[in-house]
């Protein structure tokens, strides 16, 4: 999987999580919380709708490495081990 | 033989246009089937059947604006006859041909076929099919066929041409719900007369127990402060029966259930609040399952009529960050709403000296028809309390 298959991913499961998204409008620097007005119950759904994807185990201490498309893909490049 | 009707969709709503039909003449229901789908200011509501039986006629038909208390179905207790064809008028005009009507809002074709047609509609075959296939009621289309009778191409020009854009949707919607929020919180304010109290909570046991607790968890087991908060509060309203009910005609009737409302935020600018069932008999990992469930099909429009209306206390919070306190408006017909600001440290004392530690202001917005202040204070102690042992909750 390449980093952009995988930012393809997160972007379909955070549109699963908020429907009212529209994924053509999602930036990859855009931020869950400040640009996407997502909450905390939001953010958990998807990194538990990530773990199942992934199976990446995502510490609440890594929640900040996944708060835009682009830092999601390229965490979780590295922690599928996926060549650059 | 019961009318089953449209049921109350929460105070700021008092319409829904119905989009589609679950079940069909024949279906069994029990209390709780979801039978139909609204849209309303709100979105889509799922609507639930409160009686056990058999579907016996459709009565309401797609595309119709239904008041609250709008006859909707027929339904046949279980082992009952056949009762008497009911003629009970639909209680709204129908639409005029000139009105598009909004495409079913799933994906999924309706399970159901189409609303029975009223008698004396003259349309073909193939009209017929192409109205039902559309989610289009043919009381809403004007005939070009021969006596009036509609056919088919009739069908085709109502079909909207083109769905909006989704931004542009969403503009309208929010702007929508918006009215429907202004109507209900001016109401609020005009009648009922609010008094505050806030109050500080050191969460340093609760957030330190949460930290120790969700670093074993799998994301799904995982708890939020937020539901701390709530099952605190929900237990706490045992102890302050006079927050925890409805106002209404006969004054205030205080709930032996405690169904909290927790409000939602959407994207842009849209508030719901919801609620969860008997939030006071859930365990804790139960209670942050519904929250997850209800956050998620909140912003999918997805919310059962029950949700939108058996609230009798609400809890709204800030979320993780942003300023320590907020002060809320009284959903009617309930009594109270508890506020929380984000969590973060503020300086407290303990022991007789200032340290900072991790706190959450809530504030209590309560209705002086029922308590006053010094019942909000207890009630806001009483919460403080249950987050001292978080393992309890």
């Amino acid at each position: 999987m390449t980093e952009d298959e995988i930012r393809s991913a997160y972007i379909e499961e955070l549109v699963r999580v908020a429907p009212d998204l529209d994924p053509a409008e999602i930036a990859g620097s855009d931020h869950l919380q400040d640009d996407l007005e997502l909450d905390s119950m939001d953010i958990l759904n998807l990194v538990i709708a990530l773990n199942q994807r992934f199976g990446v185990a995502i510490a609440e201490a890594d929640y900040p490495q996944i708060a835009t498309p682009d830092l999601a893909a390229a965490f979780l490049a590295r922690r599928l081990g996926t060549p650059n | 033989m019961a009318v089953f009707k449209m049921p109350s969709l929460g105070a700021d709503m008092e319409a829904g246009k119905l989009v589609e039909w679950l079940v069909k003449p024949g279906d069994k229901v029990k209390h709780g089937d979801i039978v139909a789908v609204v849209e309303t200011q709100k979105g889509a509501i799922e609507i639930e059947v409160f009686e056990d039986g058999v579907v016996e006629k459709l009565v309401a038909e797609l595309g119709q604006d239904l008041p609250v208390g709008a006859p909707l179905a027929v339904i046949q207790a279980p082992g009952e006859a056949l009762a008497e064809p009911t003629e009970e008028a639909p209680p709204v005009a129908p639409k005029t041909a000139t009105e598009p009507v909004a495409p079913v809002a799933e994906a999924a074709p309706p399970s159901a076929p189409p609303a029975a047609t009223a008698a004396g509609i003259a349309a073909s075959p193939a009209a017929k099919a192409r109205a039902a296939e559309l989610g289009i009621a043919l009381e809403s289309l004007t005939g070009s066929g021969p006596g009036g009778a509609i056919v088919l191409a009739d069908v085709e020009t109502t079909k909207p041409a083109a769905t909006p854009s989704p931004a542009q949707d969403r503009g309208a919607y929010l702007a929508e719900m918006r009215k429907a929020i202004a109507a209900a919180m001016a109401r609020s304010k005009r009648e009922i007369p609010h008094y505050y109290v806030t109050h500080t909570v050191d969460v340093t046991a609760a957030s330190d127990w949460l930290s120790a607790a969700n670093a074993d968890r799998p994301p799904e087991e995982r708890i939020l402060m937020g539901a701390l908060l709530m099952k605190a509060m929900a237990l706490a309203a045992h102890e302050e029966k006079a927050v925890n009910g409805h106002y209404g005609e006969d004054g205030f009737t205080p709930s032996a259930a405690i169904h909290l409302g927790l409000a939602i935020a959407l994207r842009g600018g849209g508030l719901v609040a919801p609620a969860i069932l008997d939030a006071d008999k859930k365990s804790l990992q139960d209670l942050m399952e519904a929250m997850r469930d209800l956050t998620m099909r909140a912003r999918a429009g997805r919310l059962k009529s029950s949700e939108m209306s058996m609230a009798t206390l609400t809890f709204s919070a800030l979320g993780e960050s942003g300023v320590e306190a907020m002060a809320g408006i009284i959903v009617p017909p309930q009594v109270a709403i508890v506020t929380a600001g984000a969590p973060g440290p503020q300086p407290l004392v303990r022991d007789g000296k200032v340290i900072a530690a991790q706190a959450v202001t809530l504030t209590l917005a309560a209705d002086h028809r029922v308590s006053d202040g010094r019942l909000g204070s207890k009630f806001l102690t009483a919460i403080d309390a249950k987050l001292q042992t978080p393992e309890e909750l």
